[in-house]
This record gives C-alpha cells, sequence and structure tokens, in this order.
C-alpha cells in the first residue's frame, strides 16, 4: 500500500508531486496554446524593445480576456490561416459603456477594416485604433455564434464542447470582469471576411493566409474580450478554427501630433471626446 | 431615384381586419418614446403616417430581458442585411423574437443604429450637442421597465434607407417610404418592444422634419 501511495495520487502527498510535475512535463511536450507568464518571457524581435504585457496563445474554441493599459497594442494574429478573433471592447473604468460596432460603421461611413479604423465607443469615444492589419478579411456585421446556432449546424454549441459558440466564449471572458450576458454587444469578428455584394447579400471571403495580423492600439483603459469561435457565416459542414495568438506591449495612445487624429473630421472630433474625458477624469 | 423605391404592396388589409381583432392604436407624437408588451401571437403594425419617418426599434423577451434584439443573430440567418417580409427579429440567443409577416415598403435597416447626443458630436460636431436623440428616448425608456444603459443595444431602423456600397461605404440617404405605408410584426414569445419616432434633423433619416408614427396592437379574432 504504501509503494503504492508513492507513485500514485492516493495520498496527499503523491497528488502534489502528481501535481507539481506537471509543469515540466507539459513544456517538454511543446505545449502551446497557453499564456506566458510573465509576458515579458515572451519577448522577440519583432517587439522593437517595448515590453511585452500579455502573450498568449489561445486555441481554437477558446478565448482570451485582460484589462490594458490605454496605449497598449494588441496585436492578434492568425497562426495557422483559420483563426476568427471576435472582440469586444469595454472601459475598463467603467464597463457600461463598450464597442458599438452601429456607431462604428456610421460614424466612419464604412463598413470594411482598413489601417486607421477607429473601434468607437456608445459615448462618441475612441476605444481602439486599428493601427496595423495585414489580413483585410475582417467582418463587422455578422458578430459570432450563439449555442443555439451553433447547437443547429453542428450538434453543439457549449463552451466545453467540440463546437464552441463564440458568444458563450465572451460571456465567460466578461463574467471574469464582473459583466453579465447583456453586457455582450455586437462584436468584431477578425481574419474571417464578409463583403456586402450590390443586392445587399453576404458574400464570404473567408480568411488571407496563415501568419495575417492585425494590432489594436488602446485608447482607452480597456477590458479586451476576444473569443476564438468559427465565424458563423463560415459555409464548411465542420467546426473549423486554428490556434490565434495575442501579444500586447506597451506602447503609447495616439495623440494631437500623430496624423491619425486628424485623419477625417468624425475621427478627430472622436479623439478629442476621448482626451476630454480621461482628461476630466486625471487619467489623460 | 433607385427601382428599390417602388413599395410593393404585400399586405391585405381586408384579411387582416377580418382574421384579426384590434387591441390598442395610438400615434406616437413626432420625437417621442413608445414601449409595449406584446403577447406571444399578437402583432404591431408600425406605420409611417407623414412618410419616410425613421422609426428606431427595439425588442426584449419580456420574461428575461437579457435576452435583447441581435441585429447580428437576426442577419446570419437570412440571405440580406435589409429587412422585409419573413425577416426574423432574433435575440442574442438566437431565439426569434418577432417576424415580420409584412412590409409595404421593401427594405428596412438595422446596421446604422440609433442616433445619440454622443454619436451626432461626431458626425456634426458639437453644435448638436443639445439636440433630442433616439437613444435619449430609448434610455428614458427602457428606465421604465427597470432597465438601463447596460440593457440598450443595436436596433433597428423601420422606414430608414441605409445602402452599402460596393467599396463598403454605408450611409443614411434619402427614404423609399411614403405616407401611410407600414408593416406588420409577429410577436414569436412574449416581447417587450420599444420604439423611438426618430428626433434627427441633421440627416435625411426623417426627410429633416420628424413627424408622427401610428402603432396598431392586434391579435387573431
Amino acid at each position: 500500500m504504501a509503494q503504492q501511495d508513492d507513485t500514485g495520487t492516493g495520498t496527499t502527498a503523491g497528488a502534489r508531486r502528481h501535481a507539481r510535475a506537471q509543469e515540466a512535463a507539459a513544456l517538454s511536450d511543446g505545449f502551446a496554446e497557453r499564456p506566458t507568464v510573465p509576458a515579458a518571457g515572451a519577448g522577440g524581435a519583432d517587439d522593437g524593445g517595448a515590453e511585452v504585457v500579455w502573450a498568449e496563445r489561445v486555441r481554437g474554441g477558446g478565448y482570451a480576456h485582460r484589462t490594458v493599459a490605454r496605449g497598449t497594442e494588441v496585436r492578434l494574429t492568425d497562426l495557422e490561416g483559420d483563426a476568427c478573433a471576435s472582440v469586444v471592447l469595454h472601459h475598463a473604468d467603467e464597463p457600461w459603456e463598450r464597442l458599438n460596432v452601429a456607431d462604428t460603421v456610421k460614424v466612419q461611413w464604412q463598413v470594411y477594416t482598413a489601417p486607421g479604423q477607429l473601434l468607437l465607443s456608445d459615448q462618441g469615444r475612441v476605444l481602439a485604433t486599428v493601427v496595423e492589419d495585414t489580413s483585410g478579411h475582417h467582418d463587422a456585421l455578422y458578430g459570432t455564434s450563439a449555442r443555439a446556432r451553433n447547437e443547429a449546424r453542428y450538434g453543439d454549441g457549449a463552451a466545453h464542447g467540440p463546437s464552441p459558440a463564440g458568444r458563450e466564449l465572451l460571456v465567460l471572458g466578461a463574467a471574469k470582469h464582473g459583466l453579465g450576458r447583456r453586457d455582450i454587444p455586437p462584436c468584431m469578428s477578425f481574419f474571417q471576411g464578409v463583403r456586402i455584394d450590390d443586392d445587399g447579400r453576404p458574400v464570404w471571403r473567408g480568411s488571407a493566409g496563415a501568419g495575417r495580423s492585425v494590432t489594436l492600439r488602446a485608447e482607452m483603459p480597456l477590458v479586451v474580450l476576444v473569443a476564438n469561435a468559427a465565424h458563423p457565416l463560415d459555409p464548411r459542414p465542420d467546426y473549423t478554427v486554428t490556434p490565434l495568438e495575442v501579444r500586447a506591449r506597451r506602447g503609447t495612445a495616439t495623440g494631437p501630433g500623430d496624423p491619425q487624429w486628424t485623419a477625417s473630421p468624425e475621427g478627430r472630433r472622436a479623439y478629442e471626446n476621448t482626451h476630454d474625458h480621461l482628461t476630466s477624469r486625471g487619467t489623460a | 431615384m433607385s427601382t428599390q423605391g417602388t413599395p410593393e404592396r404585400q399586405t391585405h388589409p381586408e384579411t387582416h381586419h377580418q382574421t384579426h381583432r384590434e387591441i390598442h392604436r395610438e400615434v406616437v407624437a413626432a420625437r417621442s418614446p413608445w414601449s409595449w408588451v406584446l403577447r406571444a401571437g399578437q402583432e404591431l403594425q408600425v406605420i409611417d403616417l407623414d412618410g419616410n419617418q425613421a422609426v428606431d426599434f427595439l425588442a426584449y423577451d419580456a420574461h428575461d430581458t437579457a435576452r435583447a434584439y441581435s441585429v447580428q443573430a437576426t442577419l446570419q440567418d437570412q440571405d440580406s442585411v435589409f429587412l422585409t417580409t419573413g425577416s426574423v427579429l432574433r435575440d442574442n440567443e438566437h431565439e426569434p423574437l418577432l417576424t415580420v409577416v409584412a412590409d409595404e415598403v421593401g427594405r428596412h435597416d438595422t446596421l446604422g443604429g440609433a442616433c445619440s447626443k454622443e454619436s451626432n458630436t461626431l458626425r456634426y460636431g458639437h453644435h448638436t450637442w443639445s439636440q433630442h436623440a433616439c437613444v435619449e428616448n430609448f434610455l428614458v425608456e427602457l428606465s421604465r421597465h427597470g432597465m438601463g444603459k447596460r440593457d440598450h443595444v443595436s436596433n433597428v431602423n423601420w422606414f430608414m434607407n441605409v445602402p452599402v456600397d460596393p467599396d463598403g461605404a454605408l450611409g443614411i440617404v434619402d427614404g423609399i417610404s411614403a405616407p401611410g405605408l407600414s408593416l406588420r410584426l409577429r410577436a414569436e414569445k412574449d416581447t417587450l418592444v420599444l420604439v423611438s419616432n426618430c428626433p434627427q434633423v441633421n440627416n435625411p433619416c426623417n426627410g429633416f422634419d420628424p413627424s408622427r408614427a401610428e402603432m396598431v396592437v392586434s391579435e387573431r379574432a
């Protein structure tokens, strides 16, 4: 009996030994879909010396969430060519202010994402600026899946199942910031593109390929929620989604001297509203 | 104007009058909010009394208001970004709230969201700050039902014309509705509906002249 307990998990000592052996074993197996903690340990040549503050690989069907400081540049990378990053942003200090996709496309007179797009809140302010995009295949109109829809399409939509609904994943991320199901507004989806034809019909474009990335610059302190779930219009019969990399580094928010500040009159007023809000709050 | 501006008469009022009994009729004044709880199976007719008046519209499961209208869930299951007869308005859990059972206009918007004091400062400038806006209507009407800012989501815009150009440009342009045209919605479950009769005067969604809208609730006789 004693010998069996020493090698197994029948005693607290054995169970502790078993638990403590797992990290080294997982690393030696190359298990990669995990956060790197501390994130600075994930620093690489492409970070330009900036401090890496969030580094994580998110499995297909997984999610990530983080509070980031104003100025942080969050880069999302479609590692293998079939990620789909559905993103929701909340003001970290006043989370009832959040991404408003309708205002984002209406105010900027444009439904397609490109560098320079501002992700706007419902309060006429800029949550984040799209500062880099090597994909161009994105979607602001169709959002992510709900559990009932994935049950109908794939047979399951639970967060822990084989074909998780993006909404279920976003709800989990939101819950960890004190937010509930009513706090998940329409989202932006990156790396799986949809275009609208002349008759108003959606045309599926899918992915631009492996290794493409998009970078969002936080213009306010943000709660960032990311679900990596199959796009709701993905026509493939099988639930298809591959790993996503999230990598964030410290940076500087857009300022009045940046050409982006005055790129459009609507955008200038959005940056001015944002700066005014943060100034009175004492966090500019 | 485009051929899409020709309204198709798809309703047969005499037939509807024979099968349905009117239980409430109310004119919503220009610039005002309105709300009602539709019981499953009841219908709401929304009438553009004076022509080209955007009627901003939200819906919630009356028994679980965390289940709010979702533009994205709604669009996922139809082959157009516009709403018309046959469109099913879904909540954020993908359940049907309402179905458009008749439409005399041909297409309605659900991409453009509601006007707000805040977005008006971006679109037009801070000189518009003192003007009334749809989000003000929605927030005050939501408050009457014990709901608030967190419950406010993007909406439907009946009688509003928002084309998407081939290059992705989207904008509110001159309307394609006309005086007296209407649509009818059938509640698929008990549904709280809210209306903001749009007060916007800085774009053509109301023909630069906010006007009345009429709501008629009916049920099978």
